[in-house]
């Protein structure tokens, strides 16, 4: 199993944690992910200005992995929606095709059809398969419980992604939580939105947007909310303290990436999996669980 | 008000055509797209069914010179549920753009189109965070994509002149 690596912008400036955490459990599971330093953004970020942009972005990455013959693992959910949503788009009409690679010349590129892109928890759930990961876990998390967030672009539009999970009652994330031994608790506005992609426009909708969330799972006083996002982590762990401040409360619900919990499941340390950079510290969660 | 004088009937086919999708005309005012809308529960200024209409009854100005288009979150939420199939996340992205060809792009937005225009990614990777990286363990990261550059130097160009 081998897959090119697409970090985005955000996890390697401000996501590391997500990335080590990623990269380690990998290698526990001897999946080859494979650095390729070409890959820019994805592309989404300049979607709301020039849709045509994000497409000749997107179909350059894509073209990127298809010359080393590799399909791409994506750690953020934007970046999996942009380079799906293009790969769909240009293997299915050959004038746009067309138009992009008359653009793509210009640089020496060309996209061809047939790179598969799949988000890395995806890849987790489908390919390595439940199974497998069963059978790495080496550390007891039953006294743990977690809520999972999804995220919308790593469900929605469901039309490009095969619908391999359910877009209006997903599971997968919930059953790669307990798959580790822990427990995947349900809360009210599972699928909302983090408010991340409007974080720019309207501060105050974008963190309410947030804080809704952040209402509805502390009330179930679960060890941590699981992401598999930056953009959503942004809004739940670094906007958190803003959060509170705003509106006077407090939360203290450390933000787990999922393989930051798979990680601690297979029995890595603190640090190879990268908790120094959570910023809400997750010290009573990993206490009880025995890891220093 | 609708100030029918105003209204440009013409303004559906426009969307229409830069989509390469009719669906907008099939919308029938269901509400769906509302109902479900995540930003709409914190802000009832923010309506889809609404933006909808007013796209239909072609207030092209108005639409376009709205803060309201850049308040969609691309949840894809009422993508997936609208039952006549509207496209109403790819809609948004498209008034977005006519917008911006007429003048009225939203600052966030500018800013990330300059950023990845200039660096080909969304912030620009220092020497330091690259040295950083390296004390984690992880592999460097290109700090300008001189190809992405290039594929958007048009939008530079344009920027530039106006
Ligand atoms: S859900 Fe679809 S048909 Fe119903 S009002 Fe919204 S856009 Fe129109
Ligand atoms: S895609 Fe935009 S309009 Fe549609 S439900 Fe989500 S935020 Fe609302």
């Amino acid at each position: 199993m081998k897959y090119a690596l697409f970090l985005g912008c955000t996890i390697p400036v401000r996501g590391q944690n997500y990335e080590m955490s990623a990269r380690a459990v990998a290698k526990v599971l001897d999946i080859g992910l494979v650095d390729l330093d070409d890959f820019s953004c994805c592309g989404f970020p300049v979607k709301a200005t020039d849709r045509h942009d994000t497409t000749v972005m997107a179909a350059r990455n894509l073209a990127i992995a298809a010359a080393e013959g590799l399909d791409i693992a994506t750690l953020c959910n934007a970046c999996t929606g942009v380079l799906t949503e293009t790969e769909k788009e240009l293997a299915g009409n050959e004038a746009l095709r067309n138009e992009v690679n008359a653009e793509l010349k210009k640089i020496g590129r060309e996209y061809k059809p047939g790179v598969k892109v799949k988000h890395f928890s995806r890849i987790l759930y489908e390919d390595v398969g439940l199974d497998k990961l069963k059978d790495k876990v080496t550390r007891d998390l039953g006294a743990l419980s977690f809520s999972a967030h999804y995220g919308c672009h790593y469900l929605r539009p469901k039309e490009i992604y095969e619908c391999f999970d359910d877009a209006e009652n997903p599971h997968t994330l919930d059953e790669l939580i307990r798959v580790t031994g822990a427990k995947s608790v349900d809360y009210m506005g599972k699928l909302d939105c983090c408010g991340g992609a409007i974080l720019g426009v309207d501060e105050g909708i974008a963190l309410r947007m947030a804080k809704n969330k952040l209402d509805s799972v502390t009330a179930n006083k679960v060890d941590a909310l699981v992401t598999i996002c930056p953009f959503c982590t942004i809004m739940y762990e670094d906007n958190q303290k803003k959060i509170e401040a705003k509106y006077e409360c407090y939360y203290g619900l450390p933000t787990l990436y999922y393989p930051q919990l798979l990680g601690l499941a297979f029995g890595l340390d603190r640090k190879s999996l990268g908790f120094r950079l959570n910023k809400v510290k997750p010290d009573d969660l990993l206490a009880k669980i025995g890891v220093e | 008000m609708i100030d029918s004088k105003k209204l440009d009937p013409h303004f559906k086919f426009e969307v229409a055509k830069e989509m390469g999708k009719v669906n907008v005309t099939r919308c029938f005012a269901c509400g769906t797209c509302t109902a479900g809308c995540p930003v709409r529960v914190i802000d009832s200024k923010y309506n889809p069914r609404k933006i909808i209409r007013m796209v239909l009854l072609g207030m092209r100005e108005e639409v376009l010179s709205s803060d309201f288009i850049w308040l969609c979150s691309t949840c894809y939420t009422c993508y997936d549920r609208c039952p006549q199939d509207v496209m109403l996340t790819s809609l948004m992205t498209t008034l977005r753009n006519i917008a911006v060809r007429e003048g009225h792009v939203h600052p966030a937005f500018k800013e990330q189109a300059r950023l990845v225009g200039s660096f080909g990614r969304l912030y620009e990777v220092e020497d330091f965070d690259n040295k950083k990286r390296e004390k984690m363990g992880l592999p460097p990261v290109k700090k300008i994509h001189d190809e992405v550059v290039k594929l958007l130097e048009h939008d530079a160009k344009k920027e530039a002149e106006s």
